[in-house]
């Protein structure tokens, strides 16, 4: 067994967090992990990539173009751009909320329509599934807990091999004590989102 | 989650976390370092939780300071560690190269974390050519778990050979996160005594020559030691040989089969009996390394002195690139020569155009406004921004275009003086506060002594910024039991003799711009200190004053100046034209408030 996710978003959204809690459920299943993560400069607004892969043999922390089992995309454009770490059996989870990039805001560039964005990567990808990962963060309390609902979206995936429970207790271990009823309920949500 | 501290069991480690927990392990008493990535987690944990583990730690002005602290400690008997990033090893070479002729008496390692691809760097040098030219001994760890363990093997060679070890990694395990096995922490003492011995280290001409015999004695002793590590062993079986080391032994490992590998972990000096035998009755060998053909030449070399008619393959042959860090695609360069595993066809691109995401300087960055400042201070002046390593290295991308000329820590601050001197060009020189005390004193005082009219502006953001926020002589120290008040960079600037000095706050762009016409007039030796707090920073030490900005559209006259000038991430262009503040990013700095002509921009408290 080997699987590969290829977590892409924006520098503070919590990329990293989500890779450390798919990562030590992982561990904590008897596999064997390596990751690889960008440090430095992508903390200044730029696109972000972490790579987690699990298995019962690996040892590189990167994968192969094309290689990943899933796609965990936080925010549309650096899901699409981040299209050829896949190939077209890989799942793509799509959260659907932007994060303008700093031209974009000085309207300098255009942000593409949502609704293109998403129907662009059904023309390649049959297995792309979609969320509002923030907005049911804020029906949840807060929108910081985006990636708990993504996480928690994740463990509905078809074919991801973590468990649930496994995923959860994970989370609940990695976030602060106050934190953990909003992200409880924020997994939650989000591996709902999933099953309806 | 993670507790570097724990007595035993396993966690899942960043390559940087897990040499940490190496030097906990190994006993290391006295540790120094310098800010830079991909190291610079290490200095991150060890400034929260050295004197935990009876550690001492600091963080020196520069790498060449943070290796002779270290070097000290060692020459006393306690155990130390200077770690860097490749090009702070440039700046540390010079002590480097003659501590290798007096050598150590406790175990040294020297760690240099070099960057395949530059992911956050201006070059991508390859430094084992230092453990060459230096004949110091060298081990390279291919993931966080090796990471930890050869801390230990490191100290061992150390202490056997009496020399400084360079510990060489690179980005891909430093920022690699596996499961990484903790073991039991060795005792060493954290204070000694240093016993004199000028033949050793006083480098004297008549002591130097000598030295180096008995260095090329020690280089010979670590050969030995390198044909019986563990750390070089052999894989598999096969009529074809992979020579291999570091990450890139991961790749061939998951990503190739059918070949014998020779797995090399001390890599200087290399193996030679071990690799000659190797070698023998093989059909042919592949090396695969990043960047330069390091174990390459060497291997040809090793071949041609054994007469081993057995061709060798990688960079010299054309199947490997010499640029930028390996990937597992990059095993398809070898699929002629070695069965590697079949890959995906990835994805195409989507058809939408994608709008770019370059890291930019963040919303309320101080450096925007100081930016803004001087651009309409020079107006059409012909000019040479000469800028430096750190966050305001941003200030290339428009709309600043700060940066026409950067080479290294420093380095714009002499440069400066030269385009003053060669050119009829008014010369600015942007700068760190962390950057002035690694390096930017000395082109200051050769910038008075020689006469260069330059404007050296000092981007006091009060940290280390760009590397994760560390202190520095500016902010000073407040960890690890040592309280030091901050060294005022205004004072130390007019305690040289320059005579024009100014401190603004850059939120202030108004009285900036005048500051920076008055500096550009002056002639001579003119700086500008821009004090005003990193905003990140704030947040952590959760400082930070809650206030938002906000436009009132009636009195926008839609002209830009403040997109233009300052052109804050948090400031939005509305599809109708109007702007708008984005609260979730807003800190509420003022600088669009007091660029706009209109006043139409007001700060709000929250």
């Amino acid at each position: 067994m080997k699987y590969s996710v290829q977590i892409v978003g924006v520098g503070g959204q919590g990329v990293l967090l989500a890779s450390m809690v798919l990562g030590n459920a992982a561990m904590k299943a008897g596999y064997k992990v390596s990751m690889s993560e960008v440090h430095g400069m992508a903390q200044r607004g730029g696109s972000v990539l972490s790579t987690l892969r699990f298995g019962d043999n690996v040892i590189s922390p990167l994968e192969c173009t094309g290689g990943a089992d899933l796609i965990m995309g936080f925010e549309p454009v650096e899901t699409c751009r981040s299209l050829s770490l896949g190939n077209k059996d890989s799942k793509i989870l799509m959260n659907l909320d932007p994060v303008f990039p700093s031209m974009v805001a000085a309207g300098f560039e255009e942000y593409p329509d949502i609704n293109e964005l998403v129907s662009s990567v059904r023309k390649i990808n049959l297995h792309v599934v979609t969320i509002e990962a923030t907005k049911i963060a804020i029906d949840a309390g807060k929108a910081v807990a985006a990636n708990a609902v993504m996480i928690g979206a994740v463990a509905a995936t078809d074919g991801f091999p973590l468990s649930k429970d496994l995923l959860k207790e994970t989370l609940m271990e990695t976030v602060p004590e106050k934190f953990k009823d909003l992200n409880a309920k924020a997994f939650d949500m989000g591996y709902d989102s999933m099953k309806h | 989650m993670t507790d570097i501290l724990a007595k035993d069991g396993k966690q899942l480690l960043l390559g940087n976390e897990a040499i940490t927990r190496g030097l906990i392990e190994a006993g290391v008493k006295f540790a120094a370092t310098y800010p830079g990535t991909p190291s610079s987690e290490i200095g991150n944990i060890l400034e929260t939780m050295a004197d935990k583990a009876g550690m001492y730690f600091e963080f020196s002005s520069n790498e060449k300071v943070a290796l002779e602290t270290a070097a000290a400690a060692a020459s006393s008997g306690v155990r130390s560690f200077t770690f860097m990033k490749h090009v702070g090893l440039n700046v540390a070479a010079d002590p480097m190269m003659t501590l290798a002729y007096a050598g150590v008496r406790a175990g040294m390692l020297i760690m240099s974390a070099d960057d395949p691809s530059a992911h956050s760097s201006q070059n991508e040098q390859d430094n084992r050519y230092y453990a060459t030219l230096s004949m110091l001994p060298m081990i390279e760890p291919s993931t966080p778990q090796e990471g930890k363990d050869m801390i230990r093997e490191g100290y061992k060679m150390s202490e056997e050979l009496t020399l400084p070890v360079i510990f060489r990694t690179t980005t891909r395990v430093n920022h690699a996160r596996s499961v990484v096995s903790f073991g039991t922490v060795e005792y060493s003492p954290a204070k000694g005594h240093f016993d004199k011995d000028d033949k050793r280290f006083v480098n004297i001409p008549a002591f130097a020559k000598l030295n180096r015999v008995r260095l090329l004695e020690l280089n010979k002793k670590a050969q030995e030691l390198s044909e019986i590590s563990p750390l070089n062993y052999v894989e598999g079986s096969g009529d074809v040989g992979i020579i291999t080391s570091g990450v890139s032994y991961t790749y061939v490992k998951e990503f190739t089969s059918g070949a014998s590998i020779l797995k090399l972990g001390f890599t200087n000096p290399l193996p030679e009996k071990k690799i000659a035998e190797f070698i023998k009755g093989k059909k042919y060998i592949i090396v695969v390394e990043e960047l330069e053909p390091f174990l390459e030449d060497q291997v040809l070399r090793i071949c041609a002195q054994n007469q081993l008619n057995v061709p060798v393959y990688g960079k010299r042959s054309g199947h490997l690139p010499r640029q930028w860090e390996f990937s597992p695609d990059t095993m398809k360069g070898i699929s002629e020569l070695i069965k590697v595993e079949e890959m995906p066809v990835p994805m195409a691109q989507c058809g939408v155009k994608l709008p770019g995401r370059p890291p930019t300087l963040c919303a309320g960055c101080p450096h925007r406004g100081m930016y803004a400042a001087a651009k309409k201070a020079m107006g059409n002046t012909d000019h040479v921004y000469c800028s430096d390593i750190g966050c305001y290295t941003l200030g290339v991308q428009p709309p600043f275009n700060t940066a026409d000329f950067i080479i290294c820590m420093g380095g714009g601050a002499g440069a400066a003086g030269g385009f003053s001197q060669a050119t009829d060009q008014k010369a600015v020189a942007f700068l760190g506060d962390s950057t002035f005390f690694h390096a930017g004193i000395p082109p200051l005082t050769s910038a008075l002594f020689n006469n260069h009219k330059i404007v050296m502006v000092i981007l006091d953001n009060r940290t280390t910024a760009m590397t994760g926020h560390q202190p520095n002589p500016g902010t000073g120290r407040a960890f690890g039991n040592v309280n030091t008040e901050a060294i005022d960079i205004e004072t130390m600037v007019k305690g040289v003799g320059v005579k024009f000095v100014e401190t603004v706050d850059p939120y202030d762009v108004k009285k900036a711009v005048q500051v920076m016409k008055d500096a550009l007039e002056y002639d001579g030796v003119a700086v500008v200190i821009s004090k005003r707090a990193c905003p990140l920073e704030l947040k952590k030490q959760k400082k930070l004053v809650a206030k938002k900005c906000t436009v009132d559209t009636e009195k926008c006259i839609k002209c830009y100046t403040c997109l233009k000038m300052i052109a804050c991430p948090a400031l939005i262009k509305n599809k109708d034209g109007t702007l708008s503040a984005d609260v979730t990013q807003c800190i509420g700095c003022g600088m669009c408030a007091n660029v706009c002509p209109k006043g139409a921009i007001s700060e709000v408290k929250q």
